[in-house]
């Protein structure tokens, strides 16, 4: 006995297997952002006032990330669609954009996480706090004993312990594209700030109590907002291999059974349509609010 | 009507011939058949005896803390060489240091709640009987059938593996709480995670299989209503499954970017390790772990318990000869249990801090939760009533989970009050009650489970005798080990301690100097050598158990027919074992799951696919 239901609906559940199936893992992916969700809840409320950082991501791209995202939910169901009415071509069409918006949205989440790894947070000796993106750093080569200068920063962050020392290079000075502030409130909360003054500032070894880039590791907002856009940028590029998939060497089966190969599609679609479900709820919450 | 009912399942000859359902497949090689199989009942046998071993496993470190307990920093007989050769000096001179009993604590709790019994209780049975029991072809989805086990599987060899790396296996407990678990100095805790998240994705792909499969593969007539309360049990469990497992997920990687990215998402802000304020940005929160972890770890019990209930249901109505009395409220039951699991998690969490009016909440629901557990015990109970019961071995074990589990359960209640689980929180009488539900309970259930479907597997029966031997051993030696835990709990004494509290006792104290003032007295200390016996003669019981299942395989008795326990569900009208396919085709359903005894009837059952007012069909199975 062969496996029903398997491209034609059941008919007291109305549904095939496939259907059933994407629907329920759906249901677990919610509880899987749920509890990242609500854990955002918890750490957000319980922390120390004026201490949770605001407007420290780039809206604009933000918005842009999220347009792009909605526009591919609309070439999803269209390529759909497609198939449903037996234009194969246009399938192709619509799939293909939507695979390479899903590109265009994982390069634009690059580029926002670059933007974050280079930033760096300083606590001088003095007290006060230097911010900004990393310009270069100068070295002593301890081998050659000779003085250079770098544009990436050996290792992610700098602390009295190390000493500097890395690998026999020997840190000088750093230089930032930013600015100096007396208190560490006065990073976090961007929004009131409007225009920012800032230009090169560079800081001597000996004045560097820490030095930290803006890593997950650098306080509990960025943790979560790397661990839930990395987790959803996972599933979007999850999403386009199986795309990828259906619009490259997975279409073969339009010719054998195309009600099925619909069907394939239709499911991959419901996915796609969940990951943009989520950003819709991860933009405001980690861009706006 | 005679006709249909011997047009069902056809072609026996042929089957003898082809081995299988007389399609035109080619016969599977060695290792498509027996090891990267998509067929159910096979992945239900490698789950079952993959689960069994390291059940055997996770008993084996169970003893040889005992052994630490009994008699604390003595180096273990026999066993302990070997134990300081694969281990280096966590077991120095076969010692076991407060290390590695905090490892093997750890890995116990895990070895048996997630690679023994969920998977022996749930996906084992679950995938060998359901399908059957539905009148399927096959699970929904073969390939994630066969990807879940997989997935199992090395999260299985992950965990094992990582008793051998520097540091050793994961030590901040079954629960794994924050900070502990970041701050312990061993990578064993970051195997344990990334081996849960193996694990928790194989469950995710069983759920979500269990669930298509039942609501989409039921054969003709096979209504909600005539569902055997087993597939009940599973469909519930799948669903708790599928929704309780994702936070823990969620936290499991939030826990792994603590340990590899410096995240502080349950490291507080101040932290100290060893007097050192910890390198870390702090702002986390160690109470979202528990929350996180509790949240699946209630309904995770119920994970643990329904299907034992399933299996316990089926072996009451198939030895006592009549129906279920109440199948309907079983059904609701279930549901309510099912639903109610996800919101009493925080009754884990009672000497937390969260706050008395949280408290009073998950006071409230945990009493509620009670009553459909006391209903399905009530409904197994007056079952029993006036049923003209077979002692057979499953029989035995399912009759001894009755009460068994109403000790546990029971035991629940104290618990579930926070003014006296203040009391009670972290002491031994935490083990007890768990144990009684999970070890004497769930276990029994499953090994009743193993007697009652064994005939279905391999055509044999498995030795009447040596079960019962195997029965009254367990029975005896798990009442032996667990019941003086209560009056050791009761007495305050501390779950997870190294030495079994020898620390704390009044002998230690009293040779101190100290006055002494609630230590644990002689009499409660001494319990400990008692236990330790117990559970070496609860070892030895399960011997006849491991021969049995093996011998039998050739040398049990012939099972007669297809139907030897005359019962009436669907996987016992198939020829023995099923072939691929099960059926030949879909079996048509016409009664409930458990008309026995039904007056005016020639036999005392009447199976599911026997047509209304058929001419009494003779058992289906004629062929042996
Ligand atoms: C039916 C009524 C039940 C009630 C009212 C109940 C109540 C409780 C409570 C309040 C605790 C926490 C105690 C503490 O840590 O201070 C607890 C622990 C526990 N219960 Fe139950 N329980 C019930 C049934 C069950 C069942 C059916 C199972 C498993 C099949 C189970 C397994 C456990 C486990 C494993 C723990 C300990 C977890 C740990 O801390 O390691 N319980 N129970
Ligand atoms: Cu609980």
């Amino acid at each position: 006995m062969e496996i029903p239901y398997t491209s034609k609906p059941r008919p007291d559940t109305g549904v095939y297997n496939a259907k059933i199936g994407i629907w329920l893992f759906l249901a677990s992916e919610v509880m899987l952002f749920g509890g990242l969700f609500s854990a955002y809840v918890l750490l957000r409320v319980g922390a120390a006032p004026g201490e949770w950082p605001h407007g420290w991501l780039n809206v604009g791209l933000g918005t842009l990330n999220t347009l792009i995202l909605a526009l591919s939910a609309i070439t999803t169901l269209l390529a759909w669609v497609a198939c449903k009415v037996g234009q194969f071509g246009k399938f192709k069409f619509f799939h293909a954009c939507t695979l390479a918006l899903a590109l265009t949205f994982l390069c634009v989440k690059m580029y926002e996480y670059h933007d974050k790894w280079i930033h760096y947070e300083i606590k001088l000796v003095d007290g006060k706090f230097a911010d900004g993106h990393f310009e270069g750093a100068v070295y002593v080569d301890k081998a050659a004993n000779k003085e250079l200068e770098e544009h990436s920063f050996r290792g992610m962050a700098f602390s009295e312990v190390s000493g500097g020392v890395t690998n026999n290079y020997e840190l000088v000075s750093v230089t930032l594209e930013g600015r100096i502030v007396a208190d560490e409130k006065d990073l976090m909360d961007l929004r009131a700030q409007k225009h920012i003054e800032h230009g090169k500032v560079t800081i001597e070894r000996s004045q560097i109590k820490h030095m930290e880039n803006y890593g997950p590791w650098h306080n509990t907002f960025l943790a979560i907002y790397f661990t839930l856009t990395g987790l959803h940028a996972l599933h979007i590029l999850g999403g386009s291999i199986v795309i990828g998939y259906l619009w490259g060497p997975g279409r073969k089966m339009w010719k054998k059974d195309p009600e099925r190969f619909t069907n394939r599609i239709e499911v991959s679609g419901l996915f796609w349509h969940f990951v943009d479900l989520v950003w819709i709820f991860l933009f405001p919450v980690l861009y706006l609010m | 009507m005679e006709k249909l009912v011997q047009q069902f399942p056809p072609h026996r000859e042929d089957d003898a011939h082809h081995g299988h359902g007389g399609h035109g497949h080619h016969e599977p090689g060695f290792w498509e058949k027996y090891i990267f199989s998509t067929d159910h009942k096979t992945i239900g046998i490698q789950y079952g005896l993959t689960a069994l071993m390291f059940m055997l496993f996770g008993f084996g470190l169970m003893i040889l803390m005992r052994w630490q307990i009994a008699h604390p920093g003595v180096p273990v007989p026999f066993i302990g060489p070997l134990l300081e050769k694969v281990l280096g000096s966590v077991a120095a001179h076969g010692a076991i240091s407060p290390e590695l009993y905090n490892s093997f604590g750890a890995m116990h709790g895990t070895i048996m709640v997630f690679l023994g019994i969920v998977p022996l209780a749930f996906a084992a049975f679950g995938n060998y009987v359901v399908p059957l029991m539905i009148g399927a072809p096959d699970m929904t989805f073969p390939r994630v059938n066969m990807a879940s086990y997989q997935a199992y599987f090395v999260g299985g060899l992950i965990m094992l593996v990582s008793f051998f790396i520097p540091g050793g296996a994961a030590q901040a407990g079954w629960t794994s709480y924050s900070p502990l678990a970041t701050t312990i100095p061993t990578n064993g805790q970051l195997f344990w995670i990334i081996g849960m998240v193996f694990l928790i994705s194989s469950s995710l792909l069983g759920a979500v299989n269990f669930i298509a499969t039942i609501i989409q593969l039921r054969a003709p007539g096979m209504t909600w209503m005539r569902l055997p309360f087993f597939v009940w049990a599973q469909f519930v469990t799948a669903f708790i499954l599928l929704l309780a497992f994702p936070p823990l997920e969620a936290a499991a990687v939030m826990q792994l970017m603590d340990n590899v990215a410096h995240t502080s998402f349950f490291l507080p802000t101040g932290l100290a390790v060893g007097g050192q304020l910890a390198n870390v940005s702090g702002g986390g929160s160690p109470l979202l772990w528990q929350h996180l972890f509790w949240f699946l770890g209630h309904p995770e019990v119920y994970v643990l318990i329904l299907p034992a209930m399933g299996i316990v249901c089926e072996i009451l109505a198939n030895n006592t000869r009549k129906p279920i009395w109440g199948y309907k409220s079983l059904v609701y039951a279930a549901l309510a249990v099912g639903f109610l699991s996800f919101i009493v998690w925080a009754h884990h969490m009672y000497l937390t801090g969260m706050g008395t009016k949280i408290s009073t909440f998950f006071q409230a629901t945990t009493m509620i939760i009670s009553i459909p557990s006391v209903i399905i015990l009530t409904c197994f109970f007056i079952s029993l009533w006036g049923g003209s019961i077979r002692f057979t071995t499953p029989m035995l074990f399912a009759l001894a989970f009755l009460p068994m589990f109403g000790i546990g359960g029971l035991t629940g209640l104290p618990l579930g009050f926070n003014v006296s689980d203040v009391h009670l929180h972290d002491t031994y009488y935490i083990i007890a009650h768990f144990h009684y539900v999970v070890a004497p309970g769930t276990i029994f259930a499953l090994f009743a489970g193993v007697y009652y479907w064994y005939p279905k597997m391999t055509g044999r029966m498995m030795n009447e005798f040596w079960g019962r031997v195997h029965f009254w051993g367990s029975f005896v030696f798990m009442n032996i080990v667990f019941m003086p835990m209560f009056a050791q709990g009761m007495a305050g004494m501390l779950r997870r301690m190294a030495d079994g509290g020898a620390n704390y006792s009044a002998a230690v104290n009293s040779k101190a100097g100290a006055e002494v003032v609630g230590g644990l007295s002689n009499n409660m200390m001494s319990l400990h050598t008692g236990i330790l016996w117990g559970a070496m003669c609860l070892g030895i019981a399960q011997i006849p158990f491991i021969i049995n299942v093996f011998w039998s395989i050739k040398h049990g008795e012939k099972a007669k027919g297809d139907n030897p326990w005359d019962a009436t569900t669907l996987e016992w009208q198939t020829p023995t074992p099923p072939p691929h396919g099960n059926f030949d085709h879909a079996p048509q359903v016409y009664r409930g799951p458990y008309e026995y005894s039904v007056p005016g009837h020639a036999t005392d059952f009447t199976p599911q696919n026997e047509p209304e007012g058929g001419a009494t069909p003779k058992p289906i199975s004629t062929a042996h």
